[in-house]
Parts: C-alpha cells; structure tokens; sequence
C-alpha cells in the first residue's frame, strides 16, 4: 500500500523541510531516539484511525469468507499483520524493527505463491544441528544468551551490536505499549458501538467514556 | 581470555565500554514495569536482559489476543457509515 509520504509531493517537501530542521537539532544526539513519541496522545489517536482503516480493509477483504469458524485464526492473524505494518509506518522507517517488519511483510507476499519445498527436512541433520546448539549454548555466557534471544524478539535485530539492539528493543517495547493501548481501546469502542448494549463477550463495566 | 575482549569481539563491535552498556541497560530497566517497582541496586544486566524478553513476549501476546476480539469484533459489527462516524468522533 502506498505510504502517504509518498502520495503527497507538496507534503513531502514541507515535511522534509521541517524534518531537516529535526535532524540538525538531533544530530549532537544521533543515538538518543525519543521514545517519548510512543506516550503522546496525538501519535496513539492517528494510531487508531490508521488501524481501524486498515482493519476495514481487512474485512473488506475478507467478506466472501464471512461465518465460517475455521477461519477465526486466521482472521486473528490477519487482523495482528495489519496492527504491526500500521505500527512499523508509524515510527515513519526510523528504527530498524520497523523496516524490518515492513520488509518481512513484502517477502512474505512475495513467498506465498510458491509453497515451501522442504519443510520437515532431514532428521538426521536436525539432530546434529540441536546436539552442536546445545554446546555452543553451554559455551556461551549466560548474558551473551539473552541478548541473542532478544535479538531474535525484536524483528529484524538478530545481528545488531549490543547497544543499538537496546536502542531498538527499547523504542520498541514503547510502541508495542502504545500498540497495546490503541487496540485495547479500539476493542472496547467497537464492542459497546457495534453490538448494542446486550453482548455477552463485551467486559462488564458501568459506563463507557 | 578477559571476558570483556571476548564480549566485545563477539557484539562485533570494535569498542563497547562496560559504562556504555551499563547505561543502556539501566534505560532499558526503567521500561519494565517489573524492576521498576523495585530497588534497583539487586538488579543484574542478565536479569534486565532476561525481564526485557519476557515482557516483550507478553506483550506479542496481548497484542495477539486483541487481534482476535478485534477479528471476532470485526466480524459481527455492521460497519455501517453511522458507526464508523461516532468510532471517528471519538478518537479523535
């Protein structure tokens, strides 16, 4: 889908006009990203309006195949792919994880019309491959450990240096809370204004606002 | 082997500073809501490090439970032009 960054030309020239001017004032602190954005209330609102537009798109999509149960997971997958690309837009490609999520999403496309060929693989090659990561783990320090397995939570960052892996775990932690937030909020509107006052899977609270 | 020349060559980085990483993990401790809460001088980068992956797990999974009573929401709600006005209003 087109970024808006993009379609706008006049935007885009204002923008960039006042993000060179971000940028001289950020270069003395290139390294210090301001995850504060991620707690602002204007940032969680577009968030919302961004989502619940994409998440039309998701049903507009997914209307044929309207009532069938099996299709609950999916929907539900669909329904997080489109919460993380619009969250991934919103940090407007500034840090790694979000390009890398927007990235995996393209190649994703790309590789769903070509099944995987080899899917289980060879079982003898499995087992030599966990009996050499169980003695590189026994190797590797405790500390060393975690970060690979943070590495490996924050997409796109599993080769990143220890301090830039940081950087970005944190700015994405406060977007995921912001994510959380947006959703969570999105959930109790469309479930007190989409279904009338008589749900059953809607929480039980007094008054919405 | 100093464990500090062994860190510093396997993050691939030339130098990291033990004060460097120190410091990132102390910014990153006061993200968690968990070690916040808590005196700070018995928490270790590894369980800092260890804290941060668990929170970030439990937020995918938030995340992904909202997906699926937003898709179940979804779903059922008419998303007539009406409603998608009064969503509209109140966001913003």
């Amino acid at each position: 889908m087109a970024s808006p960054l993009i379609s706008n030309p006049e935007a885009n020239s204002d923008r960039s006009r006042e993000s060179k001017k971000k940028k001289r004032k950020k270069t003395a602190n290139q390294n210090n990203q301001d995850h504060t954005k991620w707690k602002n209330r204007a940032e969680q609102q577009v968030y919302s309006s961004k989502l619940l537009e994409a998440l039309r798109q998701v049903r507009r999509n997914q209307s044929p195949a309207s009532g069938s149960s099996s299709e609950v997971p999916l929907r539900g997958r669909a329904v997080r792919e489109a919460a993380d690309r619009v969250l991934a837009v919103a940090a407007k490609g500034r840090t790694r994880w979000s390009r890398a999520i927007l990235t995996n999403r393209l190649k994703m496309k790309l590789k769903k019309k070509k099944p995987r060929v080899a899917v289980t693989g060879n079982p003898r090659s499995k087992k030599h491959g966990v009996s050499i990561l169980r003695l590189k783990e026994k190797r590797l320090p405790a500390l060393q450990r975690r970060v690979h397995v943070l590495g490996r939570l924050v997409p796109g960052c599993r080769k990143l240096s220890f301090p830039d892996l940081l950087e970005e775990a944190t700015d994405y932690i406060a977007a995921l809370e912001m994510q959380v937030r947006a959703m969570t909020a999105l959930t109790e509107l469309l479930s007190v204004t989409g279904n009338g006052p008589g749900t059953e899977f809607s929480s039980n609270r007094p008054t919405p606002s | 082997m100093s464990s500090r020349r062994s860190r510093s060559r396997q993050s691939g980085n030339s130098r990291i500073t033990d004060d460097q990483i120190n410091d990132l993990v102390s910014k990153l401790q006061q993200l968690l809501p968990e070690i916040r809460d808590r005196r700070s001088d018995k928490v270790s980068a590894s369980m800092v490090l260890q804290e941060t992956c668990n929170y970030i797990r439990s937020l995918h999974r938030e995340v992904d439970d909202l997906s699926e009573r937003l898709s179940e929401l979804l779903a059922t709600t008419d998303a007539s032009s009406a409603q998608a006005a009064i969503i509209r209003s109140l966001l913003m």
